[in-house]
């Protein structure tokens, strides 16, 4: 039985129908066309299809598409702007942090719910947060030290607006 | 074509109904386990009743008696209060540990208890706590000890219509305290080899008054050792007293061998880590 679901994503209101079974994930790529948010293991391990629900990093594989009802979900095509890319992902290309580019959503919404909560994370602290985000091309120093300097440049930039 | 309902239940009520209703309908908490055992095929739910709209479910309340943890409140929750930090940084420390910042984002400590896993983290700092599970049925409520929970691997004492709806723990005595340890074979995202959590109660001159030690991964569930905590009380923990401790953890340990660990090596480590358990707890317990 189709489910009708009303949410909202990436700051819109939005509806859509699914079954029960299917995935938050199953619905933002095949459903709604959001493909940026990606499937790797299906089983929560991975990171590639992380998401704020409620303000708070899921995987979108293990998360069920009704239970968006009233929720707020970002995505990665909520993270920037349409007048400028987020610091993470601006940092991101001046690194170079990413090759094949299919985990990179999924750091970039960590790493925004990372900074979220702690604007200035220790290296030692954000290599921990992204345990659940895997790499498989570039090995993850250029993606921590991209979110390092993402954090000091946007702590700085509000200390600057101050 | 799968016809699978998925029901979100306002009320404790509501959910039971549905679970009576329905023999083949799963309650569905952070589904960190179980959408993973339902996508394998391992588990085919009629429905899946999602908890997390009961606001008895979802929560974390604490006063002068102690803490009531709402079965389904995300790990992450419970990891970012401050208070439970203090209180039982053990326990913290034992949720903190459950896979990675998305997984603590929605597995529960309540699921991680219906999911009856031997190696469950926060099961064996659970029982050190002196935790209680709080589950409703049909007929009312009944309170069963932490230690008492799981029957086996996978295997719980709920019965279909009953739902696990919150864990309490009493708040800790003066100069108690608590701590987690685990082995895995690697830094972050790992399931135990085996784990140990104590908790300590000392008196102001240092002696051991109340002691429990609890053991996972190296039985079908977590494991009460009682005679590791009675052989820490009357003590002031010296080596010896320490030593007597880890062979009873060691002893009380079933383990089998797999790839995470031969039995024998199972259950050496487990005494080290009872021992480290215990000194840690007695350490925070000093400072109170």
């Amino acid at each position: 039985m189709r489910i009708q679901v009303e949410t909202t994503l990436n700051g819109e209101p939005t509806t859509f129908l699914c079954e029960a079974h299917h995935s938050l994930l199953d619905v933002l790529r095949n459903g709604l066309g959001l493909t940026g948010t990606k499937e790797g293991c299906s089983t929560g391990d991975c990171g590639a299809c992380s998401v704020l629900m409620d303000g708070r990093l899921v995987p979108a594989c293990l998360v069920l598409a009704p239970e968006a009802q009233d929720r707020t979900v970002i995505t990665i095509e909520g993270i920037a702007t349409s007048e400028a890319l987020h610091p993470l992902q601006q940092k991101f290309l001046e690194h170079a942090a990413l090759q094949c580019g299919v985990c990179t959503p999924g750091f970039i919404v960590a790493a925004k719910a990372l900074l979220d909560a702690n604007p200035n994370p220790s290296e030692t602290e954000t290599r921990y947060w992204l345990a659940g985000n895997l790499c498989r091309c570039t090995g993850y120093d250029k993606i921590v030290r991209a979110v390092l300097d993402a954090a000091a440049e946007m702590s700085s930039g509000k200390a600057a607006a101050r | 074509m799968l016809s699978i309902r998925y029901e979100a239940p306002r009320s404790i009520a509501e959910a039971i109904h549905l679970l009576a209703s329905d023999p083949g309908a799963h309650v569905l908490a952070g589904g960190t386990d179980l959408l993973v055992q339902f996508r394998a095929g391992a588990k085919q739910p009629s429905a899946f009743i999602d908890v997390k709209r009961i606001p008895d479910l979802v929560g974390i309340s604490l006063d002068t008696n102690g803490l009531r943890l709402g079965a389904a409140t995300p790990a992450a929750a419970i990891c970012e209060h401050a208070e439970l930090g203090r209180l039982w940084p053990g326990l913290v420390e034992a949720v903190h540990l459950i896979g990675s910042a998305q997984i603590q984002g929605r597995g529960s400590v309540g699921g991680n208890l219906c999911n009856a896993s031997p190696a469950a983290d926060t099961t064996s700092a659970l029982i050190a706590d002196r935790a209680e599970c709080v589950i409703a049925g049909p007929g009312g409520e009944r309170v069963v000890p932490a230690e008492r929970f799981c029957t086996g691997p996978g295997t719980t004492i709920l019965r279909r219509d009953e739902l696990l709806v919150a864990v309490v723990l009493p708040r800790p005595p003066a100069r108690t305290a608590d701590a987690y340890f685990r082995l895995i074979p690697r830094s972050e995202m790992d399931i135990a080899v085996a784990g140990a959590g104590a908790s300590v109660t000392l008196d102001a001159s240092g002696t051991c008054t109340a002691a429990r030690v609890a053991v996972g991964a190296v039985a079908p569930t977590a494991l009460l050792v009682d005679a590791a905590g009675q052989a820490l009380i009357g003590t002031r923990l010296d080596e010896a007293t320490l030593s007597l401790a880890a062979a009873a953890a060691s002893a009380a340990a079933r383990p089998i061998s797999d790839k995470r660990g031969t039995a024998a090596y199972r259950r050496h480590v487990v005494g080290v880590l009872a021992k480290r358990a215990i000194v840690s707890a007695a350490a925070r317990a000093r400072e109170r």
